[in-house]
């Protein structure tokens, strides 16, 4: 079939309703269909499901090796060997301060920044927020060499604050991106109402834009706070001292480092350090609708 | 109108004023973006033309072009070079991009639990911190591991895969991380589609191929050009998931551009020529970025 014989294509709208039989058939053909689908998608679930598996199952595995079997003996062992202070507590904690501190500079920056790029015509906002888009798809991991070479001119490395900014600015050109659009979902006549009663512009963001935006907030708190728990070449980089390093750089030093690896506590430390994320994605998806909408808020 | 024209010159001033006062939400913004990420852009420029050493016994120098032309003759960086190409090309452009598609159009014919449980499972595996990503698949992959145990259950030839393939047991794992992105932009844009198009093709009789090729395609081409560029751009920039499976080997073998860029930095403490390795990342990012740019202008 070439492109100049389309016939669905040029005769939409003008084909005669289908029959009955042929509709029947049209209905046994979808009924096959969809089991073909299920089967392949099936497939597919547990191919991409066994690695998870393996650590749902080696969590709870008194003898956990590299494969995926069930736990013998079932065991809570593992969680209790790494629960405490050096293990867990300490990188969970760092991991926390490092991730919220970011998080936090970035939504405020974000939200900042978003309000006169949503609020004002100017002819800055277009080269500006093409900069953005340009900066949100910049590969960092690129820069990390100069940026420790940076931060050791100017004494930030092994600074949990520096490194803490430096998360922070990542995250921030999709974080402004993606608050900008959100922004603009908010009509401007219920600032205009505010201003009117003599809100600066400052109060018309907090006290109107931002609580109407609440959902968008969120989600780019969250979205930003899932990237950054994740992240794990900034803070290989420029933390160094053992007692501020955050969960995913522990995670890799204290099990990738040792001849002989405790499969069981890896996977039981993975499950703590993972389980977080899970949670906060299954949380903004609800607000996304069903999870699918990010991959659609994402491309803008 | 006529007060405006008389009194241009505070009028001007006025405005600037104004514009002034206005774009300062912006300016938190503006000083982290320069500070922490133009600023190590144009610090990486800078030391990619110098000799500078970790070490630094012998102060640094310029050197021009030198570090470029010693890229262009080490057969490392242009293994790594090659493997970084067969990396995106397995993983971002056919693997993720591919299933992606495949994923989201096959869901929109599969059963509601089916669709769902498949969802979640690939999603999962992309919400999952990189570093148990890497600790998961490497156990995966491993010669004890999960993989092994399903392959002699099979009766199918067994092998140690990090040790002959490293490069296509790393691309597999970036692809059992990935895909879900790629299903995620596809099932929106599959979403936006109008029902009445597809089904019309089906009752005009063209098949499903058909259909996917003359129709579907063509009303998604640019979901299909966003996503290759955010792959690809995210692809290049993987360092994390492979650092823990595979450290870049056994000897190079699965040594991409930004784990060489981390080795001649770090391990043999060159750090301009890394950072000269470094640039030519960027540039190559940024080339994808400019496209990216492209095909989003009509959203900004």
């Amino acid at each position: 079939m070439t492109a100049t014989n389309l016939p669905f294509a040029k005769a939409a709208g003008t084909a005669p309703r289908p029959t009955a039989s042929r509709s029947a058939k049209l209905r046994t053909r979808r009924l096959r269909t969809r089991l073909a689908a299920d089967t392949a998608l099936l497939v597919v679930a547990v191919c991409f499901a066994l690695p998870l598996l393996w650590l749902l199952l080696s969590s709870f595995n008194g003898h956990a090796t590299m494969r995926t079997q069930l736990p013998h003996p079932f065991t809570l062992g593992n969680f209790a060997a790494i629960l405490n202070a050096g293990t867990t507590f300490t990188p969970m904690l760092n991991s926390l301060v490092l991730c919220g501190g970011a998080t936090a500079v970035t939504v405020v920056a974000a939200a900042l920044a978003a309000y006169p790029l949503s609020r004002y015509r100017s002819r800055l906002n277009r080269p500006f927020m093409l900069t953005i888009l340009f900066s949100t798809s910049l590969p960092i991991t690129a820069i990390m060499v100069p940026v420790y070479g940076l931060f050791v001119q100017v004494n930030l490395i092994d600074t949990m604050w520096g490194t803490m900014l430096f998360l922070a600015t990542t995250q921030l050109p999709i974080a402004i991106w993606l608050m900008k659009n959100f922004m603009d979902g908010v009509p401007i006549t219920l600032e205009e109402a505010a201003w009117t009663d003599g809100a600066s512009s400052m109060q018309a963001l907090r006290k109107v834009v931002l609580p109407l935006m609440g959902p968008g907030v969120m989600v780019v708190t969250i979205f930003t706070f899932i990237a950054c728990w994740g992240n794990f070449f900034v803070p290989f980089m420029l933390l160094i001292s053992p007692d501020q390093l955050p969960a995913s750089v522990s995670l890799y030093t204290f099990f990738g480092s040792y001849g002989t690896v405790a499969y069981g506590q890896l996977a039981a430390f993975s499950m703590l350090y993972t389980t977080p994320v899970i949670v906060l994605y299954v949380l903004i998806s609800r607000k996304l609708g069903g999870g699918f909408a990010l991959g659609g808020a994402l491309k803008g | 109108m006529t007060a405006v024209t008389t009194a241009t010159a505070p009028a001007a001033s006025a405005r600037l004023r104004r514009t002034t006062l206005r774009g300062l939400p912006v300016v938190p913004s503006v000083v982290l973006l320069l500070l922490f990420l133009a600023g190590p852009i144009a610090y990486c420029i800078y030391i990619a033309f110098t000799d500078m050493q970790l070490t630094g016994a012998s102060g640094t120098h310029f050197v021009g072009l030198a570090n470029f032309r010693h890229a262009f003759a080490d057969p490392g960086f242009r293994n790594a070079v090659v493997l970084t190409l067969v990396f995106t090309f397995l993983s971002s452009i056919v693997g993720q991009n591919t299933l992606g598609l495949g994923l989201a159009t096959v869901m929109r014919r599969a059963s509601r639990p089916v669709r769902t449980l498949t969802g979640s499972v690939v999603i999962a595996a992309w919400v999952v911190p990189e570093i148990v990503a890497g600790f998961l698949l490497y156990t995966f992959f491993r010669q004890e591991g999960s993989l092994d145990a399903i392959l002699g259950w099979l009766r199918l030839p067994r092998e140690n895969w990090l040790y002959t393939l490293p490069i296509l047991a790393v691309s597999l794992a970036n692809v059992w991380r990935g895909t879900a992105f790629s299903m995620l932009v596809y099932s929106a844009a599959l979403g936006e589609i109008p029902q009445d198009v597809t089904e019309q093709a089906e009752v005009d009789g063209a098949s499903g191929w058909q259909r996917m090729w003359h129709v579907t395609l063509p009303m998604i081409r640019r979901s299909i050009g966003t996503n290759l560029m955010l792959n690809t751009l995210q692809t290049l920039s993987v360092f994390g998931l492979l650092w823990v499976m595979t450290r870049g080997g056994p000897g190079n073998r699965s040594q991409t551009l930004p784990l060489f860029m981390y080795e001649k930095a770090f391990q043999d403490s060159l750090i301009g020529y890394g950072t000269a390795v470094a640039l030519l990342l960027l540039v190559v990012g940024a080339f994808f970025s400019v496209i990216y740019l492209r095909l989003m202008r009509a959203e900004v």
